[in-house]
């Protein structure tokens, strides 16, 4: 692999391998606690914490852990981490927490986080590792806030709990119901799809389908 | 006996895993282009769940009194033993499955329908047996959801459909479809969601 900057590593995670609108990993909690904005604030900053942490530990104890057990080892470093921030939110945020739910425990099988582990931060040194780790939380924070932003403004008319559309607006009550949430992905990924299919639409629908970055083919895992 | 029923068809169709708690999504949306991949998948990980209910309700009598904050760890070490064990007996005893789950496999341990199941059985207090009911009704729902998408987007391979809207895009509209379907099922229990 060619050495690339610090920043294409992190950018590279906001936009271009973004976490969710390009690998289409971590759907469960950008649909489920993305119906207010301050929920999608409070789930973005503790899968960051759990993400660079975990990240750079495994970086730190990469060339400790055998090769047969590494999944299992990732696991248990990210659950560790998860339940730092539980119990941190249960104290700090109570009322972030409630409305979060099992969502928070739910951040240890969150697949964007195992795999930045398994893709980078189990062969690159520290820096980068946070670096990467840091650039895919931003990514995911950034789908999150859209996801969010779309769902409270047109579900119920306010943004961060502040009403800002008119009061004869009339709230798509849909839009903050578990379909809306299908239906917001959907349209901001076709929205994507437009913007980056313009310009190179013939060939595009016809590319094979491109593994995240890192991730090896699993005839090559299974060998 | 018509608890057991009620946490059955509750888990499976008024509260379906996917379509309304949105969990398990990577399976739901990975795995569901061809029916008999799909109902495979499915039953996988209905096993791993059926496993996973029956160790948490042990897990929950005996280790979590004596060490609390072991929760989550204890339960996602579990979960990952019984999908490498599940992983190993498919490999051998079908290597045609094994390749068509491909990744998603090894990737039941972050399926997070497992955990949330086993979170689930402990925030309700459910017993071993009331386990084991919700445990099927969930991986029942969960075959359910995953069939009826495969099938719908078997269908729609041969329509045209907009090219931005190939791959993800008509997946997600057809999934918000569904779960507006299954909102159907809400006024099922009228005394609240058991």
């Amino acid at each position: 692999m060619s050495e690339k900057s610090g920043g294409d590593v992190f950018l590279r995670g906001v936009w271009r391998e973004n976490p969710v609108l390009v690998q289409i990993l971590g759907l469960c909690p950008t649909l489920a606690v993305t119906n207010t904005v301050e929920n999608a604030i409070a789930m973005a900053l503790a899968t960051a914490f759990v993400l660079v942490g975990s990240s750079g530990l495994v970086s730190l104890v990469r060339k400790l852990i055998p090769d047969q057990v590494r999944i299992s080892a990732y696991i248990l470093i990210i659950a560790t981490f998860v339940t730092v921030v539980d119990m941190l939110m249960a104290a700090v945020a109570p009322s972030a927490s409630r409305a979060l739910g099992p969502f928070v425990p739910l951040i240890v099988v969150n697949c964007m986080i195992l795999g930045r582990a398994e893709a980078f931060a189990s062969r690159h040194s520290l820096l980068p590792s946070i670096l990467d780790a840091a650039g895919t939380a931003a990514g995911f924070a950034v789908a999150l806030l859209l996801m969010g932003g779309i769902r409270e403004l047109l579900g119920s008319g306010s943004f961060l709990g502040l009403h800002v559309l008119p009061g004869s607006w009339e709230p798509w009550v849909i839009m903050i119901l578990p379909p809306g949430g299908f239906l917001t992905l959907g349209a901001i990924l076709m929205g994507l799809s437009w913007w980056w299919g313009r310009g190179a639409r013939a060939d595009e629908a016809s590319k094979p389908r491109r593994w995240p970055h890192g991730v090896r083919e699993p005839e090559e895992r299974a060998a | 006996m018509g608890d057991l029923t009620r946490i059955f068809v509750s888990a499976a169709l008024v509260n379906n895993f996917v379509l309304a708690y949105f969990v398990g999504l990577c399976p739901f949306f990975g795995v569901s282009k061809e029916v008999p991949t799909a109902l495979r998948m499915g039953g996988a990980v209905t096993f791993v769940m059926v496993l996973t209910a029956a160790s948490v309700s042990f897990l929950n009598a005996w280790v979590l009194p004596v060490a609390p904050y072991l929760r989550l760890i204890s339960y996602i070490v579990v979960i990952a033993s019984l999908v490498q064990i599940v992983e190993m007996v498919v490999k051998k005893a079908s290597p045609a499955l094994f390749r068509a789950l491909g990744i998603f496999l090894p990737l039941i341990t972050t399926n997070c329908a497992i955990l949330y199941l086993a979170l689930f059985q402990y925030a309700r207090g459910y017993d071993f047996l009331e386990g084991l009911a919700f445990s099927v009704g969930a991986g029942a729902g969960f075959t359910l959801a995953l069939v009826l998408m495969a099938s719908i987007r078997q269908r729609s391979e041969t329509a045209s459909v907009p090219t931005i809207a190939r791959e993800m895009g008509l997946a997600m509209i057809i999934a918000a479809s569904l779960s507006m379907a299954f909102m159907g099922f809400a006024g099922l229990f009228t005394s609240g969601g058991a």
